[in-house]
């Protein structure tokens, strides 16, 4: 609970056995339900994008009652998001894991709604103020993930909403929305 | 059943065996044996029943009616006639008749003043020549004789002897420390040649097998309390190998072990109903569920010699799906082979683990196997197969840590995946959250 910083989890975070792989099928499902939501509650509130399995990702453990998920559940319960289209693996060995606490689509949704708020149709922008820039401030898109970003940038590309353009500067994008 | 009007009725135990009287033996088992008697046309019919010859009767037991079961006293036979080799006999199925002592109304009496002729017929796969000669063997030591001869061992030992005569044995008075050691002394001597006797003879050791156990467990006392006369102090040289003999000394347990040369084609059918008759007892004291394992260790000490095998053991139990015994043979997931009553039931013991469990520091800490087993009142490792096969059911959710495997109630079923922040307020999330967050 501690390592949670202001997050409160739900009591059950509390019960022992919710950190052991549960053999019987219809109370793995459960249990499976139970980490899935909690993940992408905590992802949400705390604004993370990537979980690294080898990491001491904080709400993998709890302290208090002293246990802590194996390698093999971890896998297990990030497997389930991915399943669900909440997240992606970024890599085979299952090392690290994008969490689309927002789905991309809802993410392109979010990116049209701040150019429809601000009035920036036929404006240019770039993919760095896009995400940290003082329009984005106290909107979901500030601070967000740049590969996420990115993907629903190309995505609304696509659907020709915008159009997508290498920067003045080397490492930098800009993005044209359509009007 | 009607046996009782004309032959002594013979009790039988709840899993179909013979209840032998003290001292009985049994020696060969037939199947398929027709009882008949020529004379008599009340007579009932004994059709195709299992007949057991021990030292002291003949039974005949009807296996398709637990309740039945009928007996001919051996001291009733008065005469056995020689099989018959005629021609006719040939052909027909092979027949043992013998002469009984009568009550004038007809009914089987040792001390009657009548006689009536019996005949076993035997329709099953026997040989008649092995079993008539054990019939004849087993009348003539008139083994039944012994039980009525009140008073000490040492008669008895001169008796069967043998080679003593009579049972006059001219004794010296008893008269102080010399009178002591010559008893001693008498008593060894028999003993001796009792022994002598019976191991040079196979045969007849087998029928002095109970007064080996005897001499066995005398001799067992005598070790164990020391001794104060002089004659044994010489005997004994040293702790050392009083310790070796009474390491030896097997435990007095089954005087009658089925065996596969007085069982035959009916081995496994006879020991599975010993067996179910014997493990009545260990499975009261292991709370109505003990492992196969321990079973066949306690099974075979029992039985001292003719020790059987796992493979008999196994199929002993398998045959009681046959059979209308109160026990059975349980395999759990994990491979643990259990035998267990007819009448235990999971439902209770899930019950009294449910409870268990729901105690407030069973909900702090869970439960262990060992807890499990204070509570149920069984072996730790069967409290394991019972905690397991409660969390198959869905009613404890394992935790494992650096402590070991505990046992929770499972409280996943009353949380919503929708809505994790919820907690119901009756149900077993609700009991396992105000238990665990009450302060202290």
């Amino acid at each position: 609970m501690q390592k949670l910083g202001d997050f409160k989890p739900p009591h059950f975070f509390n019960y022992p056995p919710y950190f052991t792989l549960q053999p019987l099928k219809d109370t793995q499902q459960k249990q499976v339900q139970l980490w899935k939501e909690l993940i992408l509650d905590y992802c949400r509130t705390q604004k993370i994008f990537v979980i690294g399995l080898e990491d001491d990702f904080p709400l993998f453990s709890n302290s208090a009652i002293e246990r802590s998920l194996s390698h093999e559940a971890r896998d297990i319960f990030l497997s389930g998001l991915v399943s669900d289209g909440r997240a992606e693996w970024m890599d085979k060995g299952h090392k690290k894991c994008l969490i689309l606490w927002l789905r991309i689509q809802d993410w392109a949704d979010c990116i049209l709604r701040f150019v429809k708020d601000n009035g920036l149709e036929d404006s240019v922008m770039t993919v760095e103020e896009i995400r940290s820039g003082i329009e984005s401030q106290g909107t979901e898109l500030h601070g967000m993930d740049r590969t996420v970003l990115m993907r629903a940038l190309r995505m609304l590309e696509q659907k020709g909403k915008l159009a997508m353009f290498k920067g003045s500067s080397a490492d930098d994008e800009g993005v044209k929305f359509s009007a | 059943m009607a046996a009782g009007k004309w032959l002594p009725s013979a009790q039988l135990t709840s899993s179909g065996r013979p209840v032998l009287l003290p001292g009985e033996v049994e020696c060969s088992t037939l199947s398929s044996v027709d009882l008949e008697c020529e004379e008599n046309s009340n007579f009932p019919n004994f059709k195709s029943g299992v007949l057991i010859l021990t030292t002291h009767r003949i039974l005949w037991i009807d296996e398709t009616n637990n309740k039945g079961a009928a007996s001919i006293p051996l001291g009733a036979v008065t005469h056995i006639f020689s099989l018959k080799k005629s021609i006719k006999a040939m052909f027909g199925k092979p027949k043992v008749r013998f002469q009984v002592s009568a009550a004038a109304d007809g009914r089987v009496d040792e001390k009657g003043s009548t006689s009536i002729v019996i005949t076993l017929v035997l329709r099953g796969k026997s040989d008649p020549d092995v079993f008539y000669s054990r019939f004849w063997e087993v009348w003539r030591s008139r083994s039944w004789e012994v039980l009525n001869i009140a008073g000490d061992s040492d008669s008895r030992l001169e008796r069967s002897g043998g080679s003593m005569e009579g049972s006059s044995v001219v004794r010296m008075p008893v008269v102080g420390i010399s009178g002591i050691l010559r008893k001693e002394q008498e008593l060894w001597e028999s003993t001796d040649k009792s022994l002598q006797d019976a191991f040079q003879d196979l045969n007849a050791l087998m029928s002095k097998a109970k007064e080996m156990v005897m001499l066995a467990e005398k001799m067992r006392l005598k070790l164990l309390s020391g001794s104060t006369s002089q004659a044994n102090a010489a005997n004994d040289d040293d702790t050392g190998s009083k310790q070796e003999m009474q390491d030896w000394l097997l435990s007095v347990g089954i005087v009658s072990p089925v065996t596969k040369e007085s069982a035959g084609a009916l081995y496994h059918q006879q020991l599975s109903r010993q067996l179910a008759d014997f493990v009545k007892l260990p499975l009261e004291k292991a709370g109505g569920m003990i492992a196969l394992i321990d079973v066949y260790c306690l099974f075979n000490r029992a039985r001292g010699t003719e020790l059987i095998s796992p493979e008999d053991l196994i199929q002993a139990c398998a045959l009681w799906e046959k059979f209308d015994v109160p026990v059975m043979l349980r395999k759990f997931e994990s491979g643990v082979m259990v035998i267990q009553n007819k009448s235990h039931s999971d439902e209770e013991v899930f019950a009294r683990i449910k409870s268990l469990a729901l105690r407030p520091n069973a909900l702090w800490t869970g439960i262990n196997p060992s807890d499990a087993a204070t509570t149920l009142g069984i072996a730790p490792a069967l409290a394991k197969e019972h905690l397991l096969t409660a969390e198959s059911q869905g009613l404890l959710c394992r935790d494992i840590s650096p402590e070991g495997f505990r046992f929770f109630i499972n409280v996943f079923k009353d949380i919503e995946p929708n809505n994790i922040y919820l907690v119901k307020e009756h149900g077993i999330y609700g009991t396992w959250v105000s238990a665990t967050t009450a302060p202290g």
